[in-house]
């Protein structure tokens, strides 16, 4: 039972860990070095969805359309606002909202969908991460259409904070991909996670001011903390307040800030010590 | 410098039932105490005791009986799963073709595949439309390319994912079974195109169960048998051992000559291995 060649093979190393910072960082650049492949899938998984389909992606936009219009109309008779202002409002956060949830729910599924492509053909965790963040955002990018058209409308002036909608675009998708790598890591240990996360991405859109707005609940002398202690709406808040033209709030930028940060370390650690085990766990 | 080495490496699949995959017991396990429930996840030792130096050159057969391990260590070998023990090092370009419809999408085309397929190995786009035309050439698809992969048969798509993988110079090439259903010519032209391959960059690790591909492709060879390596040593001699039975015997002239086996034909009654 003697190889022949293993008399010149070099001595065993110390039994290397997969547990390290180094191999979880490298995770991360490898995956960010194949650029090209996580863009190409996450374009796929959209055009994908709407193959054979004769205004294919168009569809994103239009459904997005058509719910904004809706709600619109709808809510600001519930709440009596005036529709050119409530309906801005909303559209931009069904928007954003659109971008947080996808990230969330599909982040939950992202390793445990992939377990095909995952178990035969060897790619960093960050790959599919990045492509889901990527199919994230083009799905914002059509959807964001429908924001150009409701400010043709209404007729809405932009002002240059608007352009603070961009370093709010770019953290909420840093956030985005902590929240893919973390819950996608643990979700493919514990299977209850993903519907746990479903139900309750469901109870928090309606408590986030999305469709309401916070004003209305300040007026109405409602306890502000409902809206304040959910992070989601410091999320929305950022990127909402800019597009509208409205002043930007520094706590927004602060709880944003910080939950990324934190999303971020507590993400890697996770990384780290359970990034080997994705495989063997789907 | 291509190379594989594998020491005192070992596999252990954790097994979730139902229960104890789900939060419930994590969390309600701990609070709860010792009842008797609280017996750790089963584990399923795929592979362990795993052993091996591979070197440029290398064309391993890995022959063993179903859920022998054969799947596992290719997996092992291309970097997708981490030894539980021991550890690996595998220095060069991996290419591995294990399942052939997984990692192609049905409803895109034959080129598009193409396209994914090689930037799953790391290539770029530029790089792999350069390739296009030799991918084309060799698989013998032609206009197919263009036609969504749905409507390939099982031989067309082993043809795809062997052109991909030849094309792209890999350094170590992994081939799980499920080429065989190619035909007979289009075999003499992939066999043909692996040699050049594995002479000029690296090693090839072929696991099949038939004698055939085995005797054409590879010149040595491992038996896995209930996760660990029983045998390691020439392709003649595994090969006897584990059927029973010289499988060159039946061989014709020509096909032993090609294979350069006829220089070996002696008669194997001194066996190497200890």
């Amino acid at each position: 039972m003697q190889a022949t060649s293993t008399l010149d093979r070099p001595p065993a190393p110390p039994e290397a860990s997969s547990r390290t910072w180094r191999k979880a960082f490298h995770d991360i650049s490898a995956g960010a070095r194949q650029r090209q492949l996580w863009a190409h899938l996450g374009w796929q998984d959209i055009k994908q969805r709407y193959r054979r389909s004769v205004i294919g992606p168009l569809w994103i936009t239009i459904s997005m359309g058509m719910t904004v219009t809706a709600l619109g109309i709808l809510y600001s008779q519930l709440f009596d606002q005036n529709l050119a202002e409530h309906l801005p409002y909303l559209a931009v956060g069904f928007i954003v909202w659109g971008f947080v949830s996808g990230c969330l729910n599909d982040g939950t599924e992202v390793f445990i969908q992939n377990e095909g492509l995952m178990k035969h053909l060897p790619a960093p965790l960050s790959v599919h991460i990045l492509r889901l963040v990527w199919r994230q955002t083009l799905l914002f990018a059509h959807n964001l259409v429908i924001y150009f058209i409701v400010l043709a409308i209404f007729w809405m002036p932009i002002t240059w904070t608007a352009l603070m909608a961009i370093p709010a675009l770019l953290l909420i998708m840093a956030s985005g991909a902590w929240v893919a790598l973390l819950f996608g890591i643990v979700s493919t240990r514990f299977r209850d996670i993903p519907p746990v996360v479903g139900s309750l991405m469901q109870l928090i859109f309606f408590m986030t001011p999305i469709v309401w707005n916070a004003d209305i609940l300040e007026e109405k002398g409602g306890n502000m903390s409902i809206a304040k202690l959910n992070p989601l709406f410091h999320y929305i808040e950022i990127i909402r307040d800019p597009l509208l033209g409205e002043n930007l709030v520094m706590t927004n930028w602060i709880v944003v800030g910080c939950i990324t940060l934190a999303g971020w370390a507590l993400a890697l650690f996770v990384l780290r010590n359970y990034r080997a085990r994705v495989t063997y766990w789907i | 410098m291509v190379s594989i080495d594998v020491w005192n490496a070992a596999v252990d699949f954790p097994i979730f039932d139902a229960k104890s995959r789900s939060l419930k017991k994590a969390v309600l396990g701990k609070t709860g105490g010792k009842i008797g429930t609280e017996s750790k996840v089963p584990i399923i030792e795929a592979l362990h005791d795993i052993n091996l130096s591979f070197r440029h050159g290398d064309r391993i057969a890995l022959v063993g009986h179903n859920g022998a391990g054969k799947s596992t260590l290719l997996r092992l070998l291309s970097g997708i799963y981490e030894p539980t023990r021991g550890s690996a090092r595998i220095e060069g370009k991996v290419a591995p073709v294990f399942d052939l419809g997984v990692g192609m999408d049905p409803e895109i085309s034959g080129y598009e595949n193409i396209i994914i397929r090689g930037l799953f190995l790391g290539m770029n786009r530029r790089q792999m439309e350069k390739r296009m035309d030799d991918i084309a050439e060799f698989t013998e698809l032609g206009d197919y390319l263009a036609m969504p992969l749905r409507t390939y048969s099982t031989g067309m798509r082993v043809r795809l994912a062997l052109g991909v993988v030849t094309s792209i110079d890999p350094e170590i090439l992994l081939l799980d079974e499920g080429i065989g259903a190619v035909d007979a010519d289009f075999l003499d032209k992939a066999k043909e195109r692996l040699h050049e391959l594995v002479k000029r960059s690296g090693m090839l690790v072929f696991a099949s169960h038939s004698d055939e591909f085995l005797v054409e492709l590879c010149n040595t060879a491992l038996w896995l048998d209930k996760g660990g390596i029983k045998e390691e040593g020439s392709l003649r001699d595994v090969l006897t051992h584990y059927k029973g039975k010289d499988p060159f015997k039946n061989l014709n002239p020509q096909t032993l000559a090609r294979i350069g086996a006829s220089d070996s034909a002696a008669p194997i009654g001194s066996n190497e291995d200890s």
